[in-house]
């Protein structure tokens, strides 16, 4: 299984095995990583499960569509170049390794 | 040790209200008591993905249930809280069994309103709130070849999107002139109903229903009151939902369209909170007391309240918003656009893209956004951090909200 890495802000790291097809944002919360609050549940409505994508991989992702773009708008600590919702990213083999970093608050 | 807080009801508001308290370092006793039996989960994919059969319980979970070991929060499902004593400041369950609090949150819901016709208990006759109702029409829906849907709401639209999508024969019989029209001016509605109509569902408005006849015990037809029948192996009824109120009643607290509490989403008891589909706040944008059905609303009331528990009195000031998913087209609602005086229009109904802000006066009040992602985050943006927007700049498409809204900064949403 790919292994993705959370990092929290305040640099806590937790390596996670993510079975293919799986979001980062539903295998953050069944792993307890409380970074990650996912309130509308993956639809693209809130910008609570916002991450910053490492470099490395960022341009290995299938790019945003527009209304993941509009959400990271309104996410409460300001987007950076290499932002994404997690909710949008399903892991696949070529993202193993993947490391993202949470924002210090969701809301 | 103090008795901590005792939330009573599982649902979205409940969940959050435990979660943040713990999230707010509140470090005392957290009691989550509900009637149903499951973990706390999510209601908006029930009548969408779930139903489609495309997502699992796993998959519309809140949370595992470890989170509640992790958190040391005390959940208590299949349990259903019958009183408050609020001399003594305790809850008492069905079993009889007693919890003590410090401070109560009251997060109980609303239950759906039922339909009081003949032939109204048939068998086939379905409603949806729980997971298990749920449940029950995705394995109905499964055998079921002509399908009639009560009421021409989220729900019910919701729905009938579903059965469709799967093939089955389909009507809407709403008693209103048009869709949604609590929540929706007619261009939305009538936007919708040609979205519907175009995947091919009959829709039937002005319709009211005078019975259900059946066979065997059995619904086979909806009668309406035309005397016309729409012939049905399913019937879903989504007609509205009652707030539970009874709790509070019983307890002697003032009750509205809800129970009744202020901007410190405080009920006439200093000790006792109520939030979500129960209540009924004072709503600095509807500029009313109002009660909402939403997410949103359960989750940020939540939040709110966890904070003032926690010791960071807070005011309880966040703007309404909503989504629908219907097919392949999102409705997105921002603000309470009930009242206003008039309307701008961007994009359009042809386009499939389109957003309507609605004024009040000078104030921009509402949003309603159709495959117009940007126009409905950005306007969330603004109208929390009360910006102005002009009639002219939404009437203006070259006039960039984006730019408007980056003025608040990252902070608010």
């Amino acid at each position: 299984m790919p292994r993705v890495t959370y990092i929290s802000a305040k640099g806590d790291v937790r390596e996670i095995d993510v079975a293919v097809g799986t979001t980062v944002m539903s295998a953050a919360l069944k792993n307890g990583i409380d970074g990650i609050v996912a309130e509308c549940g993956g639809v693209c409505m809130c910008s609570t499960c916002h991450v910053f994508v490492d470099e490395k991989f960022y341009d290995r992702l299938p790019p945003a569509n527009d209304t993941e773009e509009a959400v990271l708008e309104i996410a409460a600590v300001e987007r950076q170049a290499t932002s994404r919702l997690s909710c949008q990213i399903k892991v696949t083999e070529e993202m193993d390794g993947l490391i993202v970093r949470l924002p210090e608050k969701q809301r | 040790m103090s008795a901590g807080t005792v939330i009573v009801g599982t649902g979205q508001a409940g969940f959050q209200t435990a979660a943040s308290l713990r999230a707010e370092s509140y470090a005392e006793p957290i009691t989550l008591i509900g009637e149903e039996r499951q973990i706390p989960y999510q209601r908006p994919p029930l009548s969408k993905g779930f139903a489609l059969g495309q997502q699992d319980f796993e998959s519309v979970e809140l949370r595992p249930e470890k989170f509640y070991q992790d958190h040391r929060i005390n959940l208590i499902t299949g349990s259903r809280v019958t009183a408050i004593d609020r001399a003594a400041r305790g809850v008492k369950l069905e079993s009889g069994k007693k919890f003590s609090y410090e401070k109560l949150v009251i997060a109980v819901g609303s239950r759906n309103r039922k339909l009081a016709l003949k032939g109204a208990n048939l068998d086939g006759i379905a409603y949806l709130r729980s997971v298990q109702e749920a449940a029950v029409i995705r394995d109905r829906l499964k055998n079921a070849n002509a399908v009639v849907v009560i009421g021409g709401g989220f729900i019910g639209l919701e729905l009938a999107a579903v059965a469709r999508t799967m093939g089955k024969s389909v009507r809407v019989v709403e008693a209103l002139p048009r869709l949604m029209s609590r929540a929706v001016p007619p261009m939305i509605s009538e936007f919708f109903r040609q979205v519907h109509v175009g995947k091919g569902i009959q829709v039937i408005c002005n319709a009211t229903v005078s019975a259900i006849e059946g066979s065997d015990g059995s619904a086979r037809s909806v009668v309406l009151s035309d005397g016309s029948r729409c012939g049905a192996d399913l019937i879903i009824v989504g007609v509205g939902v009652v707030p539970n109120v009874e709790l509070a009643q019983g307890a002697g607290l003032p009750v509205g369209n809800g129970i009744a509490i202020d901007e410190y989403l405080q009920t006439g008891d200093e000790n006792i909170f109520a939030i979500g589909d129960c209540a009924e706040f004072p709503c600095t944008f509807a500029g009313a007391r109002i009660r909402l059905e939403s997410v949103q609303n359960a989750a940020d009331q939540a939040q709110c309240v966890a904070a003032t528990i926690a010791g960071r009195r807070s005011a309880y000031k966040a703007l309404p918003w909503f989504w629908t998913d219907q097919f392949e087209v999102k409705l997105q609602m921002a603000g309470i656009s009930h009242g206003h005086d008039r309307t701008v229009t961007r994009g359009s109904a042809e386009s499939g893209k389109l957003s309507i802000f609605y004024f009040k006066g000078e104030r921009l009040i509402a949003i309603d956004s159709i495959n117009r992602p940007l126009d409905h985050m950005m306007g969330r943006k603004l109208m929390s951090a009360h910006l102005p927007l002009t009639r002219e700049q939404a009437a203006d498409e070259s006039f960039d909200l984006k730019h408007l809204a980056h003025a608040v900064g990252a902070a608010h949403h």
